[in-house]
């Protein structure tokens, strides 16, 4: 984003505020799906969409990673996969019970 | 010696080095967050019982603190937004207001704290109040550590606007990258210990 005109980012500033609007509108909607007071596994599968849609759009849009350089795609690739094995690790502890 | 390439890219990467160096920061963020999130995920699947967020926490406060972390990442973006238009005082108006938001944020978390403390729920009363704290209280820190370096940049900081504006714009950016990730991780946060 080193060398951006001014009419593009004045173009960003739009998206920026529709990206705003979209947040506060999946507040709300998170918000009032937990009212209903639904079982946990589908409370959770809900609440866990809401916030990755929510977390996608601050990302994607405020931190620009919707057009960044290789590396630091790289980067985050990289990241994810250790991610996504810290977030399996307490089913790690199922097989144990199974074993048993 | 001058730190290379604070302004300008390096060829090889089409990056300036501190936004290297802010993803890599944030790279190391994200496991610290994910291990305790790891965490809470074991603590709850593996308890007998667990108290619904929702019967523990005030959740207009919650949903209000969402919304002002919210309204401050688009604040920070835009001052990033208005340097790149070279409007400095528009800079300062939505620095100050980013400024603003994270320290009402604070307040709404103290007078959470202190009603928690009120009714004697303590990190020591339950597992799920131990995490709740740690989570909280980590990304707290976080907030606060975000309020220093923006007023650094909104006060004596943004005279080198003066000298080097590039390089300006690329620290309140890299300051941005950070802000919005600690937004997003409360994006986590609010749902899984207010709503579940």
């Amino acid at each position: 984003m080193e060398s951006v005109h001014s009419d593009e980012v004045k173009k960003s500033v739009r998206t920026y505020i529709l990206v705003f609007v979209a947040l506060m509108v999946l507040t709300m909607i998170t918000v009032a799906i937990s009212t209903l007071h639904l079982d946990v596994a589908a409370a959770v599968t809900v609440a866990l969409i809401v916030a990755t849609i929510k977390g996608s759009l601050v990302a994607g849009f405020f931190m620009h990673l919707i057009s960044e350089r290789k590396l630091i795609y790289a980067t985050l690739i990289l990241t994810a996969v250790f991610f996504v094995a810290l977030m399996f690790l307490p089913v790690s502890t199922f097989l144990n019970s199974v074993a048993q | 010696m001058n730190i290379p390439y604070t302004s300008t890219a390096r060829p090889d990467t089409g990056l300036y080095n501190a936004k290297v160096g802010i993803w890599l920061f944030l790279a190391s963020e994200v496991m610290l967050f994910g291990a305790l999130f790891s965490s809470y995920v074991l603590l709850r699947v593996g308890a007998p019982s667990w108290p619904h967020g929702y019967e523990m926490m005030n959740i207009p406060l919650g949903t209000v603190n969402t919304i002002i972390l919210i309204g401050s990442s688009v604040t920070m973006v835009m001052s990033w937004a208005s340097l790149m238009m070279k409007q400095f005082s528009k800079y300062k108006l939505y620095m100050g207001l980013t400024i603003l938001l994270a320290v009402l944020f604070l307040v709404n978390k103290y007078f959470e704290y202190s009603a928690e403390f009120h009714h004697g729920r303590f990190p020591r009363t339950s597992t799920y109040f131990a995490i709740y704290y740690t989570l909280t209280g980590l990304h707290g820190l976080h907030i606060l550590g975000g309020i220093i370096v923006n007023s650094y940049l909104w006060g004596p900081g943004s005279k080198m606007w003066n000298t080097d504006p590039q390089r300006f714009t690329n620290r309140v950016e890299v300051a941005g990258l950070y802000w919005h990730f600690v937004d997003l991780v409360w994006i986590f946060l609010f749902p899984t210990l207010y709503l579940l």
